[in-house]
């Protein structure tokens, strides 16, 4: 695909998800949604699973296919939203999307046929399951890339930190971590909670090869996804906003998970062009 | 396949259960097994892992002194379809990681075989930040895990072998030091979930787990001198526990636990959430860790302390005994 027809693809896989992400966060009503990490990580997903990662929906456990593991689980309404654009959830599926007894809520559980590699919810632990996954796909040589998307706020986790401390330890360059990094957490800006200072920096000592991105702009996250370091893991630090998109939800701590009344609802949605 | 004579079973005692298990169990697991992987935090020496290593230096890797990351690593190579055998200080593996034990061994039931090695007072003069007095309780809460405790070094070998073609997410506590006592000199059948009869008797049933079989068969003898005579059971199995061997024994004027663990949440908790809930069993005295730290010392001197060396036992058994006659 020429680069200007990607990029108008990739945009309108975005737009998609924005909508879908809004559309569920409405129809869960008064139970809410984690909506603001989900819109902060939409082109991230979007690149993803428009461009990058090798994946085939009617052979889904294709040992050769890539991995992607959110680690911040809670952005599993994205991660759902991104699924059903590319075909491994349908449309009905989805809009069970917190029902009693759906498969689908808060956070992802492990389900290959449907494209989910991992149970998220518990900060940190997707990263070092993904370390043993790489390992794995190293010893089987598999031709495969593993990706884990992380959030900012999540770095605060210790087992972070033994996480990539291991995979550089191990060699691994199939492995690529991604830090969504909106710069808000659950009680406020990752600033004033726990100053990472510069994740670039961190990651770097750790010896991951590093690229400190806008985390919404298209053309650079597929630039950055095609820079593979051939010894070492790869980080892709991505400078995101919380609730983009949607201007009251933009840099807000009250949407990490919020409840969206119909009025919020419509006026998101009148935002999204 | 282990197969236990008298010869090798002292050989095996001198290892201790680790050493007998990484050393012996592990390389007869490999000739069924050959996609096994064993991960360690730091303890491959310790456990008695060299051997397995020069053999196979392509089967290991240390992921250094992270048990979290330990039992996460576990989790993507076991979901990549390796059978992965994981092993850290029995204290740490049950509690510094317990939540990576409950996500991923549990809840995603990744195929990892948990080893703690060290479990109870083996770490002595370490004290008590070293001691694994929870570690029963703590796994046993964890659905889908099952939990393993061998009574001596022959035992932790077939263990080991055993866990390696269950399939499923099985923790595996090693209690004693080295040079164990041996319980047993002859081969015998070794299956999870399937307690072992190891003395005959028809007036109290004692059912040992662990490092506290020997010590419990030890107390039976004392208790016989006074015509008292006691079923032991190995309970090497703590979960699933075996019910039937409870059921049958449920003629018996006393049931006793006897653990290297605390006496909350272990074997005698696990025993009496059966009994309760039926009727006709007799009461059930709870041997083990008294539920206090300890002060440090030697082995002898840590299980005096809470009363599980085999005369102890058989006097606390024997006050018992005699108050419900």
């Amino acid at each position: 695909m020429p680069n200007m027809e990607k990029y108008n693809y990739l945009k309108e896989i975005s737009h998609k998800l924005r909508l879908r992400i809004l559309e569920l966060t409405y129809g869960v009503k008064k139970s809410g949604a984690h909506v603001g990490g989900g819109l902060s990580c939409v082109e991230i997903l979007a690149t993803l699973y428009g461009s990058v990662l090798k994946y085939d929906i009617n052979n889904p456990l294709d040992k050769s296919r890539d991995r992607f593991i959110l680690s911040k689980g809670h952005s599993a309404i994205a991660l759902f939203s991104a699924l059903e654009q590319v075909g491994f959830l349908t449309k009905e599926e989805l809009d069970q999307f917190e029902m009693n007894g759906s498969p689908y809520y808060a956070h992802a559980s492990r389900n290959l046929l449907k494209g989910i590699e991992f149970s998220g919810g518990s900060l940190s632990l997707g990263l070092s399951f993904a370390v043993g996954v790489a390992l794995a796909c190293k010893r089987d040589n598999l031709n495969n890339h593993i990706y884990v998307l992380l959030g900012d706020g999540e770095c605060d986790e210790g087992l972070v930190w033994e996480s990539l401390m291991s995979a550089a330890h191990f060699n691994l360059n199939n492995l690529t971590v991604i830090v969504d990094c909106n710069g808000l957490q659950s009680d406020g800006y990752t600033l004033d909670i726990m100053n990472h200072s510069s994740l670039a920096d961190k990651f770097k000592a750790f010896g991951f090869n590093v690229h400190d991105i806008d985390g919404h702009d298209l053309n650079e996250l597929q630039r950055v996804f095609d820079l593979k370091d051939t010894e070492n893991p790869n980080a892709i630090i991505a400078h995101t906003v919380k609730g983009k998109g949607v201007s009251f939800m933009e840099n807000d701590k009250r949407w990490h998970h919020g409840v969206l009344s119909l009025n919020e609802y419509e006026l998101a949605i009148s935002e999204q062009k | 396949m282990i197969e236990i004579n008298k010869l090798n079973a002292r050989i095996y005692s001198k290892l201790g259960q680790s050493g007998a298990a990484f050393g012996v169990g592990l390389i007869e697991a490999l000739n069924t097994s050959a996609d096994i992987i064993v991960l360690s935090a730091d303890m491959s020496s310790t456990a008695g892992l060299d051997r397995f290593k020069t053999m196979n230096p392509n089967l290991f890797y240390n992921v250094g002194i992270a048990e979290q990351n330990l039992v996460g690593i576990a989790a993507g190579l076991s979901s990549e379809d390796k059978k992965v055998i994981i092993t850290a200080q029995a204290a740490f593996v049950s509690m510094r990681s317990c939540e990576q034990v409950r996500q991923y061994m549990g809840y995603m039931h990744s195929n990892i075989i948990a080893i703690g090695i060290g479990a109870g007072f083996a770490l002595t003069f370490f004290g008590n930040t070293h001691y694994a007095i929870e570690d029963i309780s703590i796994m046993r809460s964890i659905p889908g895990i099952t939990v393993l405790s061998p009574s001596d070094a022959g035992q932790a070998a077939k263990a080991i072998v055993a866990a390696t073609e269950l399939n499923a997410p099985v923790y595996i506590r090693f209690t004693g030091t080295m040079n164990c006592p041996v319980v047993y000199t002859e081969d015998y059948d070794y299956k999870i979930g399937e307690s072992i009869c190891v003395n005959e008797g028809r007036d109290i049933t004692l059912i040992a787990t662990g490092s506290m079989v020997y010590n419990s068969i030890k107390a039976a003898k004392i208790l016989e001198e006074e015509g008292i005579f006691v079923r032991v059971i190995d309970m090497h199995t703590i979960k699933p526990i075996d019910t039937k061997v409870l059921k049958d024994s449920i003629d018996s004027k006393l049931f006793v636990s006897v653990e290297e663990h605390n006496i909350i949440g272990g074997l005698g908790t696990a025993i009496s959430e059966f009994i309760v809930s039926e009727s006709g069993f007799p009461p059930l005295l709870r041997l083990g860790v008294m539920d206090k730290f300890s002060h440090p010392g030697d082995y002898a001197y840590l299980l005096e302390q809470h009363r599980l060396q085999p005369e102890q036992i058989a006097e606390d058994i024997l006050i018992k005994y005699k108050s419900i006659l």
